[in-house]
């Protein structure tokens, strides 16, 4: 990990420096019960959170509930927040995708999701936002970097992250031998952690 | 499913987008308790995953900044941890309730418990600081002896038994699984050889890796049923998981 430049408040970019900062503080400021920092915070944040569990839950009703229990987690944890060891985007981002997951495995939802599963491809259901939003620089820079992934990466990255996969799961869907996966997955997120230029968060 | 010790740092990529079944992510995070590198490696694949999401923005409805914003207003913020109580885990509920918890479960379920809120806490922020002390669910997960056993459940999901000979211990580990019906519990059973089903313990929340009390290496079954709240003595017809196993003869003496 010698090769990754130590960014200390640990913003993802350089772009996203000062905003980065901001939002941690936003968060800080939450911890003690500052509910107008908190409206701040999720309106800062929101489109990207709801966005995350509409793309792996693909049902904006599960969506809707699955941010708002992810808000009021973070405002409930808010205090347990460390800008030491990430940004407070990656840790809200974090929140939200682990309960999607774990919605999406659920055994109502696996069902529902069996018998979607055919229609499913790769293609994301873009709403007008999402168009949007690949204009935006930093989208762009990160459609680049996936883009710049071998093709087993990329479709491994973006069945798990995106589609809530296991990895076992996606080495069947992408005709992997089981354990493979694993592999794709992480040698996916190192080539475009390094593209992106995202340093190395500091551990306590 | 069981990863040898030099795989497991390859895992670090699959927990970070939360690509790991249950059991590989309660693993997974025993061993990030003690590595700094896979540590490290994981909260910058958080980064990297969340200017993934930069790409899947989605304005959400104004009800939904309304349902947050009514939430948080009846919420009162957690405390900050205190590094003067270091054992204090990371928790999903109030610190108190976990309190009451643990007065109120026996030992081992204390134990199991802990893994258990490493594992499937609500929020997980680096909670493997707070405890470096392999349980003891966690030290049968990542026995080099331990033996898997996954069983399908009639009402839903599966469960996956898991025993160390040579730790003498067995631990249930849910995924999926319905909660029992109200008034019920699911409770564990082990039998020896020639010998009736013997309680191993409740086990409330099936989805929570829980251990069986009792002597699991000379076991030649391990079973789940579904009981009334308080547990019974001998299983009811209502059995849900069976697990077949092979005695070890050596029994304890592999220590």
């Amino acid at each position: 990990m010698s090769h990754l430049r130590p960014v200390p408040s640990g913003p993802p970019s350089e772009e996203g420096g000062s905003d980065a900062a901001h939002l941690a503080d936003l968060l800080r400021r939450s911890a003690r019960g500052d509910e107008a920092a908190f409206a701040e915070w999720y309106d800062a944040t929101s489109a990207r959170a709801f966005g995350l569990a509409v793309r792996v839950l693909r049902d904006r009703a599960q969506a809707e509930e699955v941010t708002q229990e992810a808000y009021l987690d973070c405002w409930r944890q808010a205090a347990r927040f460390d800008a030491g060891k990430g940004s407070a985007l990656s840790w809200l981002l974090t929140i939200v995708h682990r309960k999607a997951v774990d919605r999406v495995r659920s055994a109502e939802a696996s069902t529902r999701r069996d018998t979607a599963y055919g229609r499913r491809d790769q293609d994301v259901p873009h709403d007008v936002t999402a168009e949007a939003a690949t204009a935006s620089i930093e989208a762009r820079r990160v459609r680049a970097a996936l883009g710049d992934l071998t093709t087993k990466q990329r479709e491994a990255v973006q069945l798990a992250f995106l589609g809530g996969y296991t990895h076992t799961e996606v080495a069947t869907m992408l005709d992997l031998p089981i354990g493979t996966a694993k592999t794709r997955i992480r040698d996916g997120l190192i080539r475009m952690r390094d593209a992106l230029g995202v340093g190395e968060v500091a551990q306590a | 499913m069981n990863q040898p010790l030099s795989d497991i740092h390859a895992l670090s990529g699959a927990y970070a987008v939360d690509a790991l079944d249950d059991t590989e992510r309660a693993e997974f995070e025993l061993h990030l308790a003690e590595c700094a590198a896979c540590r490290a490696e994981v909260a910058s694949f958080h980064e990297t995953a969340a200017l993934v999401a930069e790409t899947e923005t989605v304005t959400p409805p104004d009800s939904l900044r309304q349902g947050v914003l009514a939430g948080i207003s009846r919420i009162r913020p957690l405390p900050p941890e205190t590094p003067e109580t270091p054992e204090t885990p990371v928790t999903s509920g109030p610190a108190d309730e976990l309190a009451v918890r643990r007065r109120r479960l026996p030992a081992l379920l204390v134990a199991a418990a802990a893994v258990v809120l490493i594992a499937f806490g609500a929020v997980l922020w680096h909670p493997w600081q707070h405890d470096r002390t392999a349980s003891i669910a966690g030290q049968v997960l990542q026995a080099s002896d331990a033996v898997r056993i996954t069983e399908p459940v009639p009402g839903g999901g599966e469960l996956t038994l898991v025993r160390s000979a040579s730790l003498d211990k067995a631990v249930l580990v849910g995924r999926d699984v319905p909660d029992a019906p109200d008034g019920k519990t699911y409770q564990m059973w082990l039998q020896k050889p020639g010998e009736a089903m013997v309680s191993a313990g409740l086990m409330p929340h099936a989805d929570e890796p829980t251990v069986l009390d009792g002597e699991a290496a000379t076991a030649s079954a391990a079973a789940v049923s579904i009981e009334p709240a308080d547990g019974s003595d001998h299983p009811s017809k209502d059995v849900v998981a069976v697990f077949p196993l092979k005695p070890d003869q050596s029994g304890n003496d592999a220590r």
